[in-house]
């Protein structure tokens, strides 16, 4: 089952203006670089994504910010991006902000196959205007409905030529969720092997949720805040 | 003194209990790592997918595939794990984290809690504070208390957008270490030289003071 492409200009070949798009990583770990590169090249306008974050002016998704090509941004944590609050402020980009636990649960809902579920995070908040509350054990709880999303493109540090996946450290985050959840699912690896060479005891991400692989270029791994402490 | 914030994450830290699992959020609830007592082991959650996570890398030694969720290159500790976003939410939501240390700009005395939003002026967003608060067992907000101009933060209710409902239980700001309780924030602990007086006066919800409030001591 070949599901590799050549790169990320013949995966992203088919999206188009207005898609929904879900995009892995958190802030910028873990993010389809090559795949961002390459939306940005090609232009495609309206989009809708769903992403954690919205990258730095910069890097990551603020690249297609600053190309005017996101119509809607889904996220949990949107700081450290001065074109994305000018568009938020002149009404230009439409935001929803959800909980982070609650953005999580919505891919795997999807990619598990369940229409919705019941989550405490926001209930008693504004996150929990218009939405369905229910009492389980005297506590409440609201429901989220699980994400339907046209493409979902994710960065893996290890993949086979059938799809399977294995992510790095904290770079797995949000990625093997949204491979479950797209109804084309398109994989950036920084290592691409031949199917079998992966031990199938270690694969985070079955292949049957990934329909396009590819092995990146040229990665950067922008770090947003470098921390160190000095040698005694 | 009013404590420095250094001194509220220190006075946080002895809270902590042998084996417990904690999630420390970003500011000052961060620096409550440095100051772990000697013989208590903690393992710490970044909830961007870790448990066991370390002091920050030497330099040359940062990894950008290794960070926490306030986005600092970090390094893990012997037995660390690492998971995806929907289990370390999963983890908060089932109640297997014992401790949440997170900053706020309001509390109020009935132990709501506000840090996420200022209507027309800031609009960063929630992360994983609604979630960490909707879910956590024990929540302790680490916070000045009072805002620039002088104005209580700890409130009969907030005025600000709700980060979550009911849900801390101590607050240690640079004044005071305070429970929420049914009657209100009840004084426990008095900075060095600060007296309950200034303490009433810069608390506006209700505060139970019963008996000798005894003063924080700081090993030096």
């Amino acid at each position: 089952m070949n599901k590799v492409v050549a790169g990320a200009d013949e995966a992203i070949r088919d999206i188009n203006d207005g898609a929904v798009l879900m995009l892995g990583g958190f802030g910028l770990c873990g993010i389809p670089e090559n795949c961002i590169a390459s939306l940005v090249k090609k232009g495609v306008k309206n989009l809708t994504c769903i992403s954690n974050n919205a990258g730095v002016d910069d890097f990551g998704i603020g690249l297609m910010l600053q190309n005017k090509q996101v119509k809607k941004m889904i996220s949990s944590y949107v700081g450290e991006n001065a074109e994305f609050e000018r568009q938020l402020l002149s009404g230009e980009l439409e935001v929803e902000l959800i909980p982070q636990g609650t953005l999580a649960t919505r891919c795997m809902a999807a990619g598990y196959g369940m229409p919705a579920i019941y989550t405490p995070a926001g209930a008693g908040t504004e996150v929990a205007i218009g939405k369905e509350t229910r009492n389980f054990n005297g506590k409440d709880y609201l429901l989220e409905y699980a994400f339907d999303a046209d493409f979902a493109i994710v960065k893996a540090w290890k993949g086979d030529t059938d799809g399977n996946l294995v992510f790095k450290e904290t770079a797995r985050n949000f990625n093997p969720l949204m491979a479950m959840a797209g109804k084309i699912t398109i994989a950036e690896v920084e290592e691409l092997v031949p199917a079998g060479e992966l031990d199938p005891n270690l694969i985070h991400t079955p292949g049957i949720y990934v329909h396009r692989i590819f092995q990146g270029v040229n990665y950067e791994k922008r770090i947003e805040q470098r921390t160190i402490r000095k040698k005694l | 003194m009013a404590l420095t914030k250094e001194q509220i994450a220190q006075r946080i830290a002895k809270e902590l209990k042998d084996g417990f699992y904690v999630n420390l959020g970003i500011g000052i609830p961060t620096l409550v790592a440095n100051y772990i007592p000697k013989g208590i082991n903690v393992v710490l959650q970044s909830e961007n997918g870790l448990l066991g996570m370390g002091p920050f890398p030497f330099e040359g030694e940062e990894d950008p595939d290794l960070i926490n969720a306030g986005k600092q290159t970090i390094t893990t500790v012997p037995g660390s794990a690492f998971f995806d976003s929907a289990m370390s939410f999963g983890m908060i939501r089932a109640g297997k984290v014992d401790l949440t240390v997170l900053g706020a700009m309001e509390v109020s005395e009935q132990g709501d809690i506000a840090n996420w939003k200022i209507p027309g002026k800031m609009v960063k967003g929630m992360g994983g504070a609604m979630d960490l608060v909707a879910s956590a067992k024990n929540i302790i907000v680490a916070m000045m208390h009072t805002n620039p101009k002088g104005e209580s933060k700890l409130l009969p209710g907030c005025m600000l957008p709700l980060t979550g409902v009911n849900c801390v239980k101590k607050v240690v700001s640079d004044l005071a270490v305070l429970d929420i309780t049914p009657q209100g924030f009840k004084l426990l602990e008095r900075a060095p030289g600060i007296s309950v007086e200034e303490i009433r006066s810069k608390t506006a919800g209700r505060l139970l003071v019963e008996g000798e409030i005894p003063e924080m001591k700081f090993e030096v």
